[in-house]
């Protein structure tokens, strides 16, 4: 039985926003072990790491040396130092075939439950993450010990509309989205002071409410180079409205509880997802191919 | 004079960029392994205002001001640069720079009729020379002062005012940095006063580059951030002459903004396909076990 089933579909989440050191593995990992014993401490059910939190994000060339396998010992103690707590974390995983990406692990129960590969990565403005990763080919849902289904997903995944789409279909009841999101765009019209911070925002309160799951973001802060990193982590409802924010550019373990029945509440009010027609979206997608593609059209 | 205008489409919220600035100081310090900080104080608003966010992000205690006239820099400017000094209380050191300078230009040279922008270049490379051998004794991390308006146009001496370990107010316009220098209490006589290089008398930035600050840093803002067309530009009201000599200026400083390119022979070369942080941690030794 979970600490979560206890408090009848009540979670406490943990909100590891903390300042990754650019390419200092031994010394991410402390800072990890450090806040999972806070959290431990705190009863958190759910806690999760930011995007490459044991590595540091502008790696470049590093990105080969701080890699590690799924089956790393360093992750296999760190999972076990999570213990009954369900813990996401982020590095670079060195992939059997040699490729490097960059993922988000799982951990439960004292390992690692399930890994997902960043699929979409960006190469435009600042970002420059298809040089030195490999995307990864797989979105998927995963079954927590928790007793959810949790949608994971990293940083720039979410500025793709079917990340979130795909992820609801198959069941995700809360989007888990882990992040390393540089801040710019200091205009005073902007809305809270920071560009990136506003756009997250909206973006994020849309998905929770056209998928009626919640969304948690893990951003981080700190600096690598020029990038100073916004963190601003928040909990959003189904409802799309935002349940916690964590504060700009300070780090912190931040805990917020929500209430899984909320997903039910919302899903009857508003059966959005109830009502999607993926054999609808196939079709048109199988036709925007086939055209783009060159292929020609069957007759209708 | 004439209360200076800021354009709107500049303001920045300057609350936000004062924490975003004094967590790029503290994290490049971190970073680099240093705790205080060294910057040249010019007596002019970009240098006095990394000073006041220096010391905002890390105490005035930890900050080093050197104060490095040539015989023909304006008393004023001096003076300006000891209130600043006195007002955030921080560490300071004077050194004239004019035996390095002429040492170079009066005796090496022999007297030889000289350019001033030779001059006032050889002056900012003296300063730098000096900023890099300070930081030693001080163990500080140079700061560089300069701003985007002047990086994007090129006016800047190469490996002079432009050399430094990392830059707080690189990416703010000048008409921002005023807008931050006013709001972090810079004293009012360096706001008011007409930006200039001070590299020989009587010269002004604006009379330099023959446009308003103002002017030119709308004009900066729409071309580069904005990306708009010249067509666009001319039609808000910008004069073409203006737009194509700001964009050669822009086109013909390109290599000051960036590391110079080495001859590409082996599989891997430093700056081509060899990319690292700029502090890269060392391995460590494996753990004994």
């Amino acid at each position: 039985m979970t600490a979560a089933s206890t408090r009848k579909g009540r979670l406490r989440i943990g909100l590891g926003q903390l300042a990754p050191a650019l390419g200092r593995v031994e010394d991410n990992f402390a800072a990890h072990e450090e806040m999972i014993d806070r959290a431990r401490s705190a009863a958190v059910d759910l806690l999760v790491f930011p995007e490459l939190g044991l590595t540091g994000y502008l790696l470049q060339d590093l990105n080969a040396e701080v890699a590690m396998a799924t089956d790393d010992p360093r992750l296999t103690a760190l999972a076990k130092r999570a213990g009954p707590m369900s813990t996401v974390v982020g590095f670079v995983e060195r992939a059997p075939d040699e490729q490097l990406l960059i993922a988000a692990a799982l951990m439960e129960g004292g390992q690692i439950r399930h890994v997902y590969r960043k699929a979409y990565l960006p190469n435009y403005g600042l970002f420059d993450e298809q040089r030195f990763f490999g995307a990864g080919n797989r979105l998927s849902a995963v079954d927590s010990r928790l007793g959810v289904r949790l949608g994971l997903c990293i940083c720039e995944d979410f500025w793709h509309l079917p990340v979130p789409y795909l992820l609801a279909l198959d069941g995700a009841q809360v989007l888990v989205n882990i992040s390393s999101s540089p801040g710019r765009d200091v205009a005073a019209a902007v809305e809270g002071g920071l560009g990136s911070a506003e756009s997250w925002g909206t973006i994020m309160r849309a998905y929770a409410q056209l998928t009626t799951t919640f969304v948690i973001f893990v951003n981080r802060v700190g600096v690598d180079e020029s990038v100073t990193f916004w963190g601003g982590s928040q909990v959003i409802d189904p409802a799309g409205d935002v349940v916690f924010a964590a504060p700009l550019l300070e780090s912190g373990l931040f805990t917020v509880e929500i209430d899984l029945d909320d997903v039910r509440r919302e899903r009857t009010a508003l059966p959005l997802l109830r009502d999607e027609r993926p054999e609808f979206v196939l079709r048109q997608l199988e036709r925007l191919v086939r055209e783009q593609a060159g292929v020609p059209q069957e007759p209708d | 004079m004439a209360a200076y205008q800021l354009p709107a489409e500049l303001l920045i919220d300057t609350a936000i960029a004062r924490r975003i600035i004094a967590e790029f100081i503290r994290g490049h310090l971190r970073q680099t392994g240093f705790e205080r900080v060294i910057l040249n104080l010019s007596g002019g608003l970009d240098s006095a205002l990394v000073a006041f966010l220096v010391a905002e992000a890390i105490g005035s205690d930890s900050l080093l001001c050197l104060l490095l006239p040539y015989r023909t820099s304006s008393v004023e400017s001096r003076a300006d640069a000891e209130t600043v000094v006195a007002q955030l209380g921080c560490r300071s050191m004077l050194i004239d720079i004019t035996p390095i300078v002429d040492g170079y230009l009066e005796t090496a040279l022999g007297g030889e009729d000289v350019e001033r922008v030779r001059r006032g270049n050889f002056a900012a490379r003296a300063r730098m020379a000096v900023l890099y051998d300070q930081s030693v004794p001080w163990r500080g991390l140079p700061a560089g002062t300069g701003n985007k308006t002047e990086a994007l146009l090129g006016y800047t001496t190469i490996y002079g005012d432009n050399a430094a370990a990392f830059c707080p107010i690189g990416d703010l316009y000048k008409s921002q940095v005023r807008q931050l220098a006013a709001e972090i209490g810079v004293p009012q006589r360096i706001l008011d006063k007409a930006p200039s290089a001070d590299l020989w008398p009587g010269q002004t930035d604006e009379g330099e580059l023959g446009m308003t600050y103002a002017d030119m840093d709308r004009l900066l803002y729409w071309l580069v951030d904005r990306r708009r067309t010249r067509g666009q530009l001319e039609a808000m009201g910008f004069g073409a002459p203006q737009i194509e000599r700001v964009e050669r200026l822009i086109a013909a400083s390109e290599f000051k903004r960036q590391t110079p390119p080495v001859a590409k022979l082996t599989t891997r070369t430093p700056g081509v396909d060899y990319l690292y942080p700029r502090r890269r941690p060392a391995p460590r030794a494996p753990r004994a076990t």
